[in-house]
């Protein structure tokens, strides 16, 4: 446990120093504050279209600061041939993969701090008041699901050598998901056998990101998740994260270092 | 021999500038003269991101509740902020409260908790008006329809010429938040844009009879929307008979208030002539004449006492 946690310190040490976040926060920021500045018919209290696109904002720069994250992670150490150094330690193929996806996972979930205080600021001067336990649902489901991203990216980097194919593919993955995943069942009902069957097939394998993609319901003052659902949807971002990370070890184990 | 190449490249391109250069200047479809800087970054792609925002509107006044294209969307044809606006026709069909049918899936039924769910609109008090904290708030008077604003507002800046933005947006301003300068500041916007809408004159009408209280000013508005119609209407193959039909019962409601019985009786067969339930206004036209002739009738018993 000691040498994952070594590790997850090393990557979020790294994190914090590249420009990544801060580059993703600006701009997340930035694009926030010019629409709050366009005037609605003289109303200073038009907020959910502000909190609509902050909260995308945010969902978009989640996605690409975790696969962009740990895309690099084993290029990155291969490149360097410090993989080799650190494999000759005492630390097995296990233990890196797993301190890789904790560092990238927990960096993502401090970064989630800073872009949810400034959407809380951001709800806080129209409104007057933040629903508090809608928004830490909103944190905290997003930060769960972003752990898939983080394992498929990892995964991906044993599959494409290139961290920019790999970035590319798992994003394009990503949204896809996020955007279509849930109507893909629907499609498939109409369609054809054998294209009905795969397209199932599909829907019932993915990880169902746009499960936790509650923007509608903070947005619109909806109330929280029954707390039940909501402990199912963290339960299973987790089974699907242990499930690729598994998939990732298998890979790594059987893969010579050079 | 490259350098040639270059050179005669380089001095056909300059000849050729000579020829397009002027074309392109007086080219009808050159952006580039336009001083809408939306126009030239997105050309007629706006016209969709108008309508994509003015749906947008639309969820914000369903609070999010909304088919998407893979869902029954026969309940959402007309978007209600629109039809509830009267500025334009309602064609919705089929069951609005449940698009989604049954849920097809154990993810399908499990993801409905993380979405609105229910059949709501903003301007009876949000997606939490049935909630405790809510229940003192009156139906008609929540505001928060003002969520809908920027997206329509997006929607005119985009489209100029999507005339029931303009009349949407104007409705809701007036009539659940008050702004009635603004609505109408927003109207005559959207009249420079289409100096030819009737429907922008209907509206900017409403603005002076309910709340500017000047009929004689609302009565002149209507009738340049009605001659409007029958300019731009009239010649086409299905005219929008909804227009007229909101045009003629208005003019002759206001008639009748001010008694002006030859007119009232002209504009109830304009009125019968648009309207789906034709032998309603017939009962109103019996009325009109009885009014009519009574009222021809008092002057004559006034003159003939000594």
């Amino acid at each position: 446990m000691r040498a994952i946690l070594t590790l997850a310190h090393l990557v979020i040490l790294e994190m914090v120093r590249r420009k990544d976040i801060y580059v993703l926060f600006v701009l997340t920021a930035l694009l926030t504050l010019i629409a709050a500045a366009a005037n609605i018919f003289d109303d200073t209290r038009v907020v959910r279209y502000l909190k609509e696109i902050s909260l995308t904002l945010i969902w978009v720069s989640g996605f690409v600061l975790a696969v962009t994250s740990a895309a690099r992670q084993i290029p990155a150490e291969r490149e360097s041939r410090t993989l080799f150094t650190l494999l000759a330690k005492p630390v097995s193929r296990w233990q890196f993969i797993a301190g890789k996806f904790l560092g990238c996972w927990l960096a993502c979930g401090l970064a989630l701090l800073v872009f949810y205080a400034f959407f809380g600021a951001v709800a806080l001067s129209r409104e007057r008041s933040l629903d508090l336990a809608g928004w830490a649902q909103a944190i905290s489901m997003h930060w769960f699901m972003l752990a898939v991203p983080v394992a498929l990216a990892l995964a991906g980097s044993l599959l494409w050598a290139a961290p920019s194919s790999n970035s590319t593919l798992t994003l394009v993955v990503c949204f896809g998901i996020w955007l279509l995943g849930r109507h893909l069942h629907k499609v498939a009902l109409g369609l054809p056998e054998p294209r009905a069957t795969l397209l199932t097939l599909v829907y019932f394998i993915i990880p169902h990101l746009e499960l936790f993609d509650i923007r509608d319901l903070i947005v619109h003052r909806w109330p929280p998740v029954p707390w039940l659902f909501w402990l199912g949807a963290l339960l299973y971002a987790a089974a699907y994260t242990g499930m690729i990370l598994t998939g990732a070890w298998l890979l790594f184990r059987r893969r010579p270092l050079n | 021999m490259p350098q040639t190449a270059i050179a005669i490249l380089f001095l056909t391109s300059l000849a050729l500038v000579t020829s397009l250069e002027p074309w392109f200047q007086s080219w009808q479809g050159n952006r580039a003269q336009s001083a809408d800087l939306l126009a030239v970054l997105l050309g007629d792609a706006r016209r969709a991101f108008a309508n994509h925002f003015f749906i947008k509107a639309d969820v914000y006044f369903h609070n999010g509740y909304y088919p998407s294209i893979f869902d029954n969307r026969t309940a959402f044809q007309t978007p209600h902020m629109a039809a509830d606006a009267g500025a334009l026709e309602e064609k919705n069909t089929g069951e609005e409260d449940d698009f989604l049918g049954p849920p097809k899936d154990w993810i399908d039924a499990f993801g409905r908790r993380f979405k609105p769910a229910t059949h709501t609109h903003l301007y009876q008090g949000g997606a939490r008006a049935d909630g405790p904290a809510h229940k003192e708030i009156e139906l008609a008077d929540s505001q928060d329809v003002r969520e809908i604003l920027p997206w329509l507002r997006a929607s005119a800046a985009l489209d100029p010429q999507k005339i029931e933005t303009y009349t949407t947006t104007a409705y809701w301003l007036r009539q659940r938040m008050g702004k009635t300068t603004e609505a109408e500041a927003f109207l005559r916007d959207g009249l420079r844009a289409n100096p030819d809408s009737h429907e922008i004159l209907f509206e900017l009408g409403r603005i002076a009879d309910e709340h500017g209280k000047d009929p004689a000013r609302a009565r002149n508005l209507w009738e340049l929307a009605l001659a409007k119609w029958r300019k731009f209407e009239l010649p086409k193959k299905d005219p929008d008979t909804f227009s007229l039909l909101q045009i003629a019962s208005h003019l002759a409601m206001l008639a009748e208030r001010e008694s002006r019985w030859d007119e009232y009786l002209h504009y109830l067969g304009l009125w019968k002539a648009a309207s789906p339930q034709p032998a309603e206004i017939e009962k109103r036209i019996a009325e009109a004449q009885a009014k009519r002739a009574a009222a021809n009738a008092k002057p004559q018993t006034q003159n003939s006492k000594p």
